[in-house]
């Protein structure tokens, strides 16, 4: 029976459905509670000024740092149920043998639902490559999984908006697949270290296994807690930056760095964004901030995406698998595509 | 002895998965040696593509999932 024994005491003692509809309750309540709750601590416990400097800027800080938890909470748990029933093994087997397109533009969707790890990229490739999947619809994935993550967009749906977080995801998904397709065009299939192909065919195979629901549930959740516990920091210190810029940065300052007037406000963005690599959740409030204070939409946007997809640490890792002169085609494509967004954007909202 | 191996390039997930592989071993008290696996061949060698992966004597037990150390436990004393 130890087996049974050591198993109770790593699970919750309420049955499950209880737990999750509590979870669920719990959650809602403090969804609605949460605007109300932080309006009425900075302006009537608080006493401070609606409309002053301070005032707006505490208001700000307290009303996004939990709204940001919160759907970080909801989201992360469900978005990880989910994925767990997209494993790389069963994607790989979708895209083996489809035509290019299709597969390209699969393989950049199916990024989407499969999370965002630069220590993942390495075996994705090879399994891939192994699997005879064409290196263009490769990248489209190792494109499309960081760029379009589901904390980014989170953060994009809780600061900016449900609208702006699906422009973000499209814009991505374009992106991955245009680029996935331009890198397959160059045939650079001779930039693949050799015992990468040598593998081909030689790996093994494992069979599926079963997970139960109950596994999934806890292991979403554990997940979706060590993660939030790990962003927590910079995401406080984001909103706290992006808190002051709400209430004092003068709006001519953003318009003069990243405002319409700069023609070089998209390329500037995306060299700010390359040492922040991946860390959305310090960035993105901050860049909600200065979307407030006149940045344009496509700058914004180029921004966003440079720091989730230019990733320093991902291109170093993928030398193992790949020369220099791929990882270096891989920066640029992923570099142009942005900035081709950003500008696209610029231009068409005014 | 059991061989438990930890199959992963040593991200986050892979350093959670060891830890509990480490406490699943004292806490099913049996003798167990735990090493990680960080060379991508020898980790595609066992047909995983998402990390970290767990052996258990040369049987992958699960892949892409960090499983409590309870479950550890539970496969380690089958």
């Amino acid at each position: 029976m130890t087996t049974l024994d050591l198993r109770a005491s790593h699970r919750p003692h309420l049955p499950l459905r209880a737990t999750v509809a509590l979870s669920v309750g719990a959650w809602l309540v403090a969804w609605l509670a949460e605007a109300p709750l932080a309006d009425w601590l900075a302006f009537t416990a608080f006493g401070l000024e609606r409309g002053s400097h301070f005032g707006e800027a505490v208001a700000f800080f307290l009303l996004d740092v939990p709204k940001v938890l919160l759907l970080l909470l909801g989201i992360i748990t469900v978005v990880t149920l989910i994925r767990g029933f997209f494993p790389p093994e069963r994607v790989r087997a979708a895209l083996a043998g489809r035509g290019l397109l299709a597969g390209t533009v699969t393989a950049a969707s199916f990024g989407i639902v499969t999370p965002s790890c630069s220590c993942s990229a390495v075996p994705l490739f090879i399994g891939f490559v192994e699997a005879g999947i064409p290196l263009g619809v490769t990248f489209a994935f190792l494109i499309s999984s960081p760029m379009v993550n589901e904390v980014a967009l989170v953060l994009l749906w809780g600061l900016f908006g449900p609208g702006i977080a699906l422009v973000y995801m499209t814009a991505g998904l374009v992106v991955a697949i245009v680029g996935g397709l331009v890198i397959g065009k160059l045939g650079m299939e001779r930039y693949v270290e050799d015992y990468v192909w040598a593998l081909q065919g030689k790996g093994g195979t494992v069979t599926a296994i079963t997970i139960t629901w109950q596994d999934r549930i806890h292991e979403a959740w554990a997940y979706t807690k060590e993660l939030v516990r790990r962003i927590t920091p910079y995401l406080l210190i984001g909103i706290g930056i992006g808190a002051l810029i709400h209430g004092y940065a003068p709006t001519e300052l953003v318009a003069a760095i990243g405002g319409r007037s700069n023609p070089l406000a998209v390329p500037i963005v995306v060299l700010i964004a390359i040492p922040l690599y991946s860390n959305a959740a310090g960035t993105i409030p901050i860049v909600q901030a200065l979307l407030g204070k006149g940045m344009p939409l496509g700058t914004t946007l180029g921004f966003m995406m440079a720091i989730t997809a230019i990733s320093l640490p991902e291109f170093i890792i993928l030398r193992r698998v790949i020369r220099w002169p791929l990882v270096a085609t891989f920066g640029t494509v992923v570099t142009i595509g942005i900035l081709c967004i950003g500008y696209l954007f610029n231009a068409l909202i005014p | 002895m059991k061989k438990i191996e930890v199959l992963g390039p040593g991200c986050n997930n892979c350093v959670r998965l060891e830890k509990n592989a480490r406490e699943a071993v004292a806490m099913a008290g049996v003798d167990a040696e735990v090493t990680k696996v960080t060379d991508y061949a020898e980790i595609m060698a066992y047909g995983i593509m998402s990390t970290p992966g767990l052996v258990i004597d040369g049987k992958v037990v699960s892949y892409g999932r960090v499983p409590s150390a309870g479950d550890i436990a539970a496969w380690l004393s089958e």
